[in-house]
């Protein structure tokens, strides 16, 4: 068993740090360390994007890396999209508009939907289909999640305007 | 929300109201069986069987407790020791927990290693040594009964793979009717084995506590009370000394339901090592060892007049059970709730049969978001009425309706022995022809048919029966399907209530709120909804079988019912008037003819605290065990159409419009969520999932590499409508409707496609219909080359 290895990552803007088996998974990391629960697994085959986070401004499926490999990095999960006590306007789309139900492929599918509007702040319908098409609901039929991040993409343009647009961790 | 008798301020029924649950959801916050942490806690991990059928020759452990960290590795033999290696599974059938003398599936559970880290379990288990001697392996469901068929169960009496026949309806009379029919239909329909397949898989925390001796069973539970019980009497520890805790649940649709081995091998562990033992199964795991379902080989016949009025059904099923047969339902019902296959028409005689067999695969036979066999029924009956169609050359609508019983004939006495409540089936279907705009379509189908291009319509026009009870005729391993509810309402005129139910996703939090609103007045948003804890929340079954609103829905009512009687004496003191002088509306008693005077439920419940009259008990609650006086039977037209590239075989799903009737409403929003996600799984059934086997036993839908979960892209967009035809006996007319998409949908996929194909002699394709299916018929019919 190769030797233990230090790993700091910057998460939602904090550094934590552990010392951890080269082959622990960044999700498992994520759950353990900081004890940040909302980032579920879901499968094992990296088909359902439960386990989505956003690594240095991109979506990663955590289940498919191993924390050594996001050593020195920053990055986001679903407890880093609240900001001063603030729901960020993906979740108040996901409640809105009925996008969850079960709420296991919430955080992924929030994480999934960040990454999107950062990227494209006005998405088409095809282009929010496209851009969630890595993570599994088994409860919505998706549909409703495309109106929440519909919902969002309208709340942060009104946001940006006056310079509100959150920023990544 | 026109109908609505509470203002949406006390989001009563009709209002779709966010839920309430949400909040926790969005954070991440939610508190799922992995999320459990606890002090000194270890973990589980199963060795399993690579082959189908084999003897187990000899486990070899000693490498595996070598390594570091191992704590233990449990065997069948160990197991055996305290009388534990087989549990009753919940039909009449046992299981094997931990496998003795021999495996009868790939990927069953063989030994149960604990150790300090997940990591060292699963290393540790690829150390453990199994000595395997290969049997012959019955795959074929349909060679099981064969005089040369392996014997599979050595352990029955019954030296053969026969589990059960079961037969209802007149045979003699049904064949009378057959012999003289002027037209018959008839279809062999398989319903391949799929598997619900929430998001979550299964697992648990098993956390003994020697110093006070109680078992906190932290578990993915449909039905905690239930799993209990079960626990008490399989594992003979008190009941009072079990606490069941089903958290959060991220998706069950009945996959939640069974004990699993996995959950019995960390509830030893806890006890024998007196430390917390998380057991949680990997995706792989969750696919190929936990109940199944569907995986049933149907055939049915109608028979008719020349004018399409049908005269009697006739159904033959052979049922793959698996290894044991682990199905979870009623036990007077070997076959679940099959007997709604005569659907939503009106005829006097019917006769179903279903033999029951084991095979070398996965146990279960499990209802997955249908009321036990309910979605194999309603989609045998509406793909043979469209072969019937078919037969007598006429439009599968017209059909439909020439047959369907008609609003003055309920309740309705089915042929197979329902009392259907209440039904509109013709209006539910004038509403899906309307806003799919059925005769524009038939016309464009046969301008694209002249052009040689395939366009298909399928409509699927189910009945469901859901909402067991009544006590008299069901219950699970002998546990009779009431269910509860318990409300307390606080001095300040909030209230918490807690359910003998489970939400995995529902929505309960919100919508048993509602319905505390509804009858009290209280908004919703002052209701806290409590469930899932078993030293907490009253007696019950769980939420499966679209159980929840009919019965705890129901059991919520009457309890707030109570209350309100009580109320009205605390008002009558308080106004100091007679009872009979009080009129209620949503929130207030008022004195009739002065409404100034007037007590609101908030002054009523600080009263009841504060201020009773003399001699009343203190305190404003109520707990109501609700038995249901019958079943209820939702229902609904579903109208699909698609498009088929010829090229490809490929299948778009163009349109999809569901009209629904589930009786009255609590809340819309979620209602409709439902729908969608009902459809979704409908799509997946109708076009890509399968759990199939080789030759040699080897599963070949396992990982979601192979048995697939449909996308976003492949999503279509879905439209929906209702119908209100509120059920006679429910409470607040009520019907139940999570798993209508489920069982509806497949039939009208599989119709589209047909009739897509239909004018090339194709009458049935079994699901899921990939395109290679397609591409293949379009060969075999010259259409390609």
């Amino acid at each position: 068993m190769a030797a233990k290895q230090l790993v700091q990552i910057k998460v939602n803007g904090r550094l934590r740090e552990a010392t951890v088996e080269p082959r622990m998974l960044l999700v498992h990391f994520i759950r353990n360390f900081p004890g940040l629960t909302g980032t579920h697994v879901g499968c094992d085959t990296t088909h359902c994007g439960a386990c989505t986070v956003v690594l240095d401004g991109k979506t990663v499926k955590s289940c498919t890396m191993f924390a050594v490999q996001a050593d020195g990095r920053e990055l986001m999960t679903v407890e880093g999209l609240m900001q001063d006590g603030k729901l960020h306007p993906l979740q108040q789309g996901f409640k809105e508009e009925h996008g969850l139900q079960c709420g296991f492929c919430t955080p992924g599918m929030l994480m999934s939907s960040y990454a999107l509007l950062q990227k494209n702040p006005h998405p088409t319908e095809e282009e929010i289909r496209w851009g969630i098409s890595g993570n599994l609901c088994r409860c919505t039929g998706y549909q409703n999640i495309v109106k929440a991040v519909q919902f969002a993409a309208g709340k942060m343009d009104q946001g940006g305007k006056d310079g509100q647009l959150p920023n990544i961790a | 929300m026109g109908n609505c008798r509470t203002s949406p301020e006390i989001g009563g029924m009709g209002h779709s109201i966010k839920r309430k649950e949400d909040l926790r959801f969005i954070q991440g916050k939610g508190n799922y069986v992995d999320d459990v942490q606890l002090p000194d806690m270890v973990y589980g991990h199963i060795v399993r069987s690579p082959y189908a059928h084999a003897r187990l020759k000899g486990i070899n452990t000693a490498e595996a407790l070598k390594l570091p960290g191992v704590l233990a590795v449990i065997t069948g033999e160990d197991l055996a020791k305290a009388n534990l290696a087989w549990m009753p599974t919940l039909f009449f059938d046992k299981q094997m927990v931990l496998a003795t003398g021999k495996v009868l599936f790939q990927s069953q559970e063989v030994a149960f290693v604990v150790a300090e880290d997940p990591y060292i379990a699963a290393d540790a288990a690829e150390l453990v040594e199994v000595d395997y001697e290969e049997l012959p392996v019955l795959v074929d469901p349909h060679k099981a009964l064969d005089p040369g068929a392996p014997l599979l169960r050595e352990d029955r009496e019954q030296k053969d793979n026969h589990i059960f026949h079961w037969e209802i309806g007149d045979r003699a009379a049904t064949d009378k009717v057959f012999d003289d029919a002027e037209v018959k239909a008839r279809v062999h329909a398989f319903f391949p084995r799929c598997h619900p397949a929430p998001l979550e898989t299964c697992g648990c925390v098993a956390d003994f506590n020697p110093a006070t001796e109680r078992l906190t069973i932290y578990l993915t539970s449909q039905a905690p009370h239930a799993h209990r019980t079960l626990f008490a009497i399989v594992g003979g520890i008190p009941e009072q000394n079990i606490r069941v805790i089903s958290p959060d649940i991220g998706g069950g649709f009945g996959n939640k339901v069974p004990i699993y081995p996995g959950y019995v091998c960390a509830v030893v562990a806890s006890l024998t090592l007196k430390r917390p033992v998380k057991w949680i199964e990997t995706r792989s795991e969750n696919l190929q060892s936990t109940g199944f379902a569907r995986d049933y080989h149907m055939t049915a016949e109608l028979a008719a007049s020349k004018e399409g009025k049908i005269k009697a059904m006739r159904v033959k099923t052979l049922a793959d059970h698996g290894a044991f047969n682990a199905a979870a339902q009623p036990t007077k019902f070997p076959a679940g709730l099959f007997s709604i296959c005569t659907g939503a028409y009106d005829y006097p005689t019917a006769f179903c049969e279903v033999d029951g067999v084991y095979t070398n695969k996965a146990p279960g036979g499990i209802a997955y978001r249908c009321s036990f066999r309910v979605t194999e029924a309603a989609f045998l009956i509406e793909r043979v009425v469209d072969v019937l169609a078919l037969e007598l050359k006429m439009d599968p609508v017209e059909l439909r309706r020439k047959n369907f019983i008609a609003p003055d004939k309920f309740p309705y006495a089915s042929p197979l022995g329902w009392s259907y409540d209440s039904g509109n089936y013709d209006a539910a279907m004038q509403v899906a022809l309307d806003t799919i705009g059925y005769d524009s379509l038939r016309k464009e189908q046969a301008e694209k048919r002249a052009r040689g291009e395939l366009m298909g319509i399928g409509v699927s026009s189910f009945v469901e029966v859901v909402g067991a009870g009544p006590s008299h005729t069901f219950d699970i391993a002998g546990i009779k399907m009431f269910d509860s509810a318990e409300i307390r309402v606080h001095p300040t005129g909030k209230a918490i209530c807690r359910m003998g139910t489970k939400s995995q996703g529902q929505g309960h939090e919100t919508t048993y709120a509602q319905i505390v609103a509804e009858e009290l007045g209280i908004p919703a948003a002052d209701v806290t909804v409590e469930e899932g804890d078993t030293d907490t929340a009253p007696y019950g079954l769980g939420t499966y079988a679209s159980r929840s609103t009919p019965v705890s829905g129901a059991a919520t009512a009457m309890a707030a019912r109570k209350i309100r009687e009580k109320a009205k004496k605390i008002a009558a003191h308080l106004l100091e008037c007679s009872e009979e002088d009080l009129e209620w509306e949503p929130g207030k008693f008022s004195v009739k003819g002065a409404p100034g005077k007037s007590k609101s439920i908030q002054d009523i419940a600080f009263a009841a605290y504060t201020n009773m009259p003399q001699g009343m008990e203190p305190g404003l609650e109520a707990v109501d065990y609700y038995d249901p006086p019958n079943l209820t039977f939702p229902f609904g037209t579903y109208i699909c159409v698609v498009d088929i590239d010829k090229g490809t075989g490929e299948i778009k799903v163009r349109r999809f419009v569901a009209v629904d009737d589930c009786g009255n409403i609590i809340n819309p929003m979620i209602v409709e969520g439902q729908i969608h996600g009902g459809l979704t799984e409908g799509l997946a059934i109708a076009f890509m999932q399968e759990i199939s086997y080789d030759e040699s036993g080897n599963v070949q839908g396992g990982t979601f590499m192979d048995y697939l979960i449909p996308t976003s892209m492949e999503t279509p967009h879905w439209e929906t409508g209702k119908t209100c035809t509120p059920s006679p006996h429910h409470p607040f007319g009520a019907k139940g409707v999570g798993e209508s998409p489920n069982v509806g949908s497949p039939a009208a996929f599989v119709n589209a496609v047909v009739d897509a194909l239909s004018h090339l002699g194709v009458k049935h394709i079994d699901m899921p219909i990939a395109p290679w299916k397609v591409w293949n018929i379009l060969k075999e019919k010259g259409v390609v080359n």
